[in-house]
């Protein structure tokens, strides 16, 4: 039996919205395992992304328990869920969201510095992970010089390079067309086999939902359908 | 550290923004430097123009006089003790006539033999006119007077009657310091005592030795004192001119204000990413008041670069003043070197890097405040 990696119950979120108040997310409950490759799924506006900054420690629910990795996200302070975000998560986001002065190396290199490790470890650690993502050549560069496919593996060696336990990824293939998306998609899910991180996809994507191995279908910030598929293996 | 080092980096990545804002602080920088550095230039060099044309290590006042009283001429005068090192002076009241106008001034009566200040008279000694008499070069112009011209001089005698002379101007000196040359004529002390009946008299006695002894009939002017009035009008000035150069700061903090706030603004994604990276709130806040900071500490170092050459070129070989500074009442000679203290370049670099630092924080506390989601959606307003 593998270990809940994350609890959630009774999740309720909030937003104000104009003298009233918008409902985003309602009495959500979910549970997620280690090593799992999971997204939710839903159309816009259907409480995917604020799912997944209450459990990035980004956002707090309005009401409910959030246990992410053993830690309580909802009653976090912003300096501890900062510290959480840096020892335990990755994040991608749809638009990659690099560092634009930074090159691909530094940015890359950023949780390392975040996490004080020492500079031999750092360039060890970021040239491993460049090389795992095939990306070597372009440690260089600066982000406005990468091609689509290219910034989102840098933002993928970022978000592995500190080895987290959950990476979370927003759209990761939506800013990329048929042939990068299924490359980004077979390189998460080696990274999920090969290290066992588990990932949890925020898409609308058919082409991310092949890979998935479980679905979590989310309609007006209720949970709609909870299933497991068998995916897309990396060498298909 | 970690801080540091990332707005080091977000800087350097900068590029134009970073050289832009540097470059502004560093002009700053470097024209506080030179403004501050060129009155203490000046204050220094009245100072030291006084000391060697008209003060000395201080003077000894005989009771009752006042330089500003010309009442007090007649009254304020003793006889000196022979152990007195240094200088007597005589001052009388009288008046010159050069092509028939007349013209006041004070006389003053100085040993010829005198070596104790820079007034040049020997020439006095030197002179074979019967009377002869030395005056400065914006007399001179004031009057229309040069060496060897011949003129009537009148002045009362101890017992308030006129006497009249023919003198010789055996001399125009060239001193940076009007207070030893306007509506003032230079004889010989012996000379002038003989023609007004105050045989071993004098007003004054510039002390040749800075720890005065006690004179009976006497009041002690220390150097301070007497320097004193150039000490307030170097202030003035300096107040007037600071307010000119806080102008200029100010501007370069504002831009470097509305860098920030711009930078807030526009990088509100990247505020998020840093947050959802693991830098909390405060952090980023921190980094962004850092990246405020580095740009003074650029702009220091950028002003060092070519500020240091350029003001120690000048310190070298000074200032040329025009000619209308004469006129502005107080010692300034042909060139102005400016000195530039320690004091004076850690002060401003601390006030600059101070008010960069403020204006970088000030708007940074909006970070602190933000929602890291909104940030990373870039909707903050």
């Amino acid at each position: 039996m593998k270990e809940d990696i994350l609890v959630l119950k009774h999740i309720y979120k909030r937003f104000p919205l104009g003298e009233g108040e918008f409902t985003a997310l309602k009495d959500l409950s979910l549970n997620m395992q280690a090593a799992e490759f999971s997204g939710l799924v839903g159309p816009s506006g259907s409480g995917k992304t604020t799912l997944l900054n209450i459990i990035g420690g980004l956002d707090q629910p309005s009401e409910g328990e959030a246990i992410v990795l053993g830690q309580d996200v909802a009653n976090m302070s912003a300096k501890a869920a900062a510290n959480f975000r840096n020892l335990e998560l990755g994040f991608i986001f749809q638009q990659f969201n690099l560092l634009p002065v930074y090159t691909v190396f530094e940015n890359v290199e950023f949780p390392l510095l975040l996490q004080k490790k020492s500079k031999a470890e750092r360039q060890k650690t970021v040239k491993e992970a460049l090389e795992w993502l095939g990306i070597a050549h372009l440690a260089n560069k600066k982000p406005d010089k990468l091609s689509g496919g290219e910034g989102q593996r840098v933002a993928i060696a970022r978000a592995i390079v500190k080895r987290p336990k959950l990476i979370l990824a927003d759209e990761p293939t939506a800013n990329l067309d048929a042939a990068n998306a299924h490359n980004i998609m077979r390189l998460m899910r080696r990274l999920n086999q090969e290290l066992g991180t588990s990932f949890l996809f925020s898409t609308h994507d058919e082409k991310v939902m092949a890979y998935l191995e479980r679905i979590i279908h989310l309609r007006d910030g209720e949970i709609e359908k909870d299933e497991a598929q068998i995916p897309k293996t990396v060498s298909e | 550290m970690i801080a540091w080092t990332l707005a080091y980096r977000n800087l350097k990545g900068a590029g134009l923004r970073t050289w832009l804002n540097a470059s502004i602080l560093s002009l700053v920088f470097v024209l506080i430097l030179f403004i501050n550095g060129l009155l203490d230039g000046w204050n220094q060099s009245a100072k030291q123009d006084s000391i060697a044309w008209e003060f000395a290590a201080g003077q000894y006042w005989a009771q009752g006089f006042d330089p500003l009283d010309p009442f007090s001429y007649q009254e304020g005068l003793k006889d000196w003790p022979q152990s007195l090192e240094g200088t007597p002076i005589l001052w009388r009241q009288g008046s010159i006539y050069p092509d028939g106008r007349m013209y006041p001034l004070i006389i003053k009566g100085i040993p010829a033999q005198q070596e104790l200040l820079a007034l040049p008279t020997a020439l006095l000694a030197q002179s074979q006119a019967q009377f002869p008499a030395l005056i400065g070069h914006r007399m001179a112009k004031n009057c229309q007077l040069q060496k060897g011209d011949r003129l009537l001089m009148r002045w009362r005698d101890q017992k308030g009657s006129f006497d009249a002379q023919e003198i010789e101007i055996a001399g125009v000196f060239d001193s940076p310091l009007p207070s030893v040359d306007q509506g003032q004529i230079w004889v010989d002390l012996l000379s002038l005592q003989a023609k007004t009946g105050l045989e071993n008299k004098a007003n004054i006695w510039v002390a040749a030795k800075a720890k005065p002894q006690s004179v009976a009939g006497a009041n002690w002017q220390e150097l301070e004192v007497l320097l004193a009035p150039i000490n307030k009008i170097i202030e003035a000035k300096k107040g007037s001119s600071q307010f000119s150069y806080y102008i200029l700061l100010a501007i370069a903090l504002l831009a470097l204000f509305d860098t920030q706030v711009l930078s807030i603004f526009k990088r509100q994604k990247e505020i998020g990413t840093y947050i959802s990276l693991g830098m909390s709130p405060k952090e980023v806040q921190l980094l962004f008041t850092l990246e405020g900071g580095l740009y003074a500490i650029f702009g220091l170092f950028l002003g060092g670069l070519y500020g240091a050459p350029l003001l120690y070129y000048l310190a070298q070989n000074g200032i040329p003043m025009p000619e209308m500074a004469d006129e502005m009442g107080v010692s300034m000679g042909k060139a102005i070197y400016p000195v530039y203290s320690w004091i004076l370049i850690l002060k401003t670099s601390l006030i600059i890097l101070a008010s960069s630092f403020l204006v970088s924080y000030w708007p940074a506390r909006k970070i602190a405040r933000m929602s890291p989601v909104a940030a990373l959606k870039g909707k903050l307003q």
